[in-house]
């Protein structure tokens, strides 16, 4: 079971890896999105400091959103998710570690490039590092609840809209929480309360979502 | 209408608020209504369907 | 014992014979909502004393409210319907999910706009970020994804399942939401002037408020069973039943 997990997980990482320039993309738009609210807005410190964690958590979700789609939607088309699917192994462990490839490709880079961001977006230093453990506790989520709504839309063309329709509103809570702790921890408060609250909404989605998303998939994917 | 007689335009004009309670009760009577209509349209809609459904099917057999 | 109730399940759980109990339940929902909502708007609106710090304003509530719980009310039924739909392969239950979606939303619709028009007296502005709003729009969203879903999906059978486990997804998601939402509005709590705290309840005004949930509900009742009677006409209509009914009407 652990064999297919690591077996699973290494062939979507080398499949990504083997079309490199896709794999920034939702980097590239992470950091595009950003941009925009300065020249939206204004470039004053003040300001961009007041909206900054709330801009930045936003646009890490809609680059979450937009770069779901590959989560699925090529192994469906190419018939390697009826393999899957076929395969003797648990789909839940398969489901995982296909998430798990999805975070790797995206939040996790959303992590290491979120501390260029404050600086633009004049996050004061002590706030970096909640910045990046918020986004460490709140990226897999994203991903593992956007598991669920890619696998319910895999089979609907041009999904895109639909797909965020349903899940948005379920990101909610993940978004306040993330936001919040940045903007607590620019004022020097304790951040423990959030912290702990995203670690347990982690918690429940890693225990969850992949049952979920693997019913789904039993769902809309068989043919 | 403390105590005093009622008088109807004392209840229409709502102690000042008029625009706001009648605006909010008008429109959950639209939204029953609404309720109430559209499934009833609806029924009429699939009615009609099936028995065109029935009757080109009646059309197809007789041509063949 | 169970293999009785069973099938006494799958009897009344086919469509035709949900078609034909239906159509007799229908009256007996419509006929006392009716008579309770008429009766709990006269209590509402002639009865219940004005509110010593809201004045008539307050009347708003016994349609705020009750459209509040149906929405929430709804949403839960439609989750469990769907489940049962998802876990016994009961069709009608599926059914019954499809046909409460758009009342539900309705409901949270009729929340919302009532919700701000009583907002704009209370709080001199017509939208608040208020907890209670604010769930009740995601509510509202939840519902539109629903019913997106719902309709994204041309297999019937598939679109049933796909919508109805969105919808215990949704199910479990919700308290996260609702407390969520609360705490990030105890936070800011700067931006409410005052909370929709029900007037300090009065019976007169308490009596208007459980008669017009309950006319609500009936409502529903008989409204969903309306709607899933055109469901399964529509999705039976290849069946030799739903042609002969449908040629004597």
């Amino acid at each position: 079971m652990l064999k297919a997990f690591y077996h699973l997980l290494a062939r979507d990482l080398r499949l990504a890896f083997r079309s490199r320039h896709e794999l920034a993309n939702p980097l590239i738009f992470f950091v595009l999105v950003v941009t925009l609210f300065p020249l939206a807005v204004s470039p004053s410190a003040e300001v961009l400091r007041v909206m900054a964690p709330g801009v930045i958590w936003v646009s890490a979700l809609l680059s979450v959103l937009l770069s779901l789609d590959r989560l699925f939607k090529q192994d469906y088309e190419d018939g390697s998710l009826d393999q899957l699917m076929l395969s003797p192994n648990p789909l839940v462990i398969l489901v995982l570690a296909k998430v798990c490839a999805h975070w790797l490709l995206t939040g996790l880079p959303l992590v290491l490039v979120a501390p260029l961001l404050a600086m633009f977006m004049y996050v004061p230093d002590e706030a970096i590092g909640v910045l990046m453990l918020s986004l460490l506790l709140g990226t897999p989520v994203l991903s593992l609840v956007g598991a669920i709504g890619v696998s319910l839309t895999v089979a609907v063309n041009r999904g895109g809209v639909l797909l965020s329709l349903i899940i948005l509103p379920l990101y909610i809570p993940i978004l306040i929480f993330g936001a919040n702790a940045v903007d607590v921890a620019s004022d020097g408060m304790s951040v423990r309360g959030q912290m702990l609250f995203l670690g347990a909404v982690l918690a429940l989605a890693l225990s969850l979502a992949p049952l979920a998303t693997a019913v789904a998939l039993r769902i809309t994917a068989s043919r | 209408m403390n105590g005093s007689e009622f008088s109807w335009s004392e209840f229409l004009h709502m102690g000042g608020y008029a625009t706001f309670v009648w605006s909010s009760y008008g429109l959950a009577l639209v939204m029953v209504v609404f309720n109430i209509v559209s499934p009833m349209i609806e029924r009429k809609r699939v009615i009609a369907r099936v028995k065109r459904a029935i009757k080109r099917e009646a059309n197809s057999r007789q041509t063949s | 014992m169970f293999k009785r109730i069973w099938a006494w399940i799958q009897k009344f759980s086919s469509p035709k014979h949900f078609y034909r109990i239906s159509g007799k339940m229908i009256p007996w929902f419509a006929v006392p909502a009716a008579v309770l909502g008429v009766y709990a708007l006269y209590m509402g609106l002639f009865v219940a004393p004005t509110d010593y710090q809201q004045g008539e304003s307050y009347r708003i509530i016994f349609i705020h409210v009750p459209a509040a719980w149906m929405s929430m009310f709804i949403y839960m039924v439609m989750a469990v319907s769907a489940g049962i739909g998802l876990i016994w392969q009961i069709k009608l239950a599926d059914m019954i999910a499809a046909a409460s979606a758009p009342i539900g939303a309705w409901f949270a619709f009729l929340a919302l706009v009532t919700g701000s028009l009583w907002g704009k007296p209370m709080w001199g502005a017509y939208w608040v970020w208020d907890a209670r709003l604010t769930s009740e729009l995601i509510l509202l969203f939840l519902y539109f994804g629903y019913m997106a879903l719902q309709s994204a999906i041309e297999d019937q059978r598939t679109a049933d399942k796909a919508s109805g486990l969105l919808a215990i997804v949704g199910v479990v998601n919700i308290p996260i939401i609702h407390y969520s939402v609360e705490w990030w509005n105890t936070l800011h709590q700067g931006a409410t002037v005052a909370k929709f705290d029900k007037p300090s309840m009065h019976i007169d005004m308490l009596i208007p408020l459980l008669l017009m949930a309950i006319a609500a509900k009936l409502f529903y009742a008989a409204i969903v069973l309306i709607r899933a009677r055109n469901e399964v006409l529509y999705r039976e209509r290849n069946r030799q039943w739903v042609k002969e009914l449908v040629e004597k009407l």
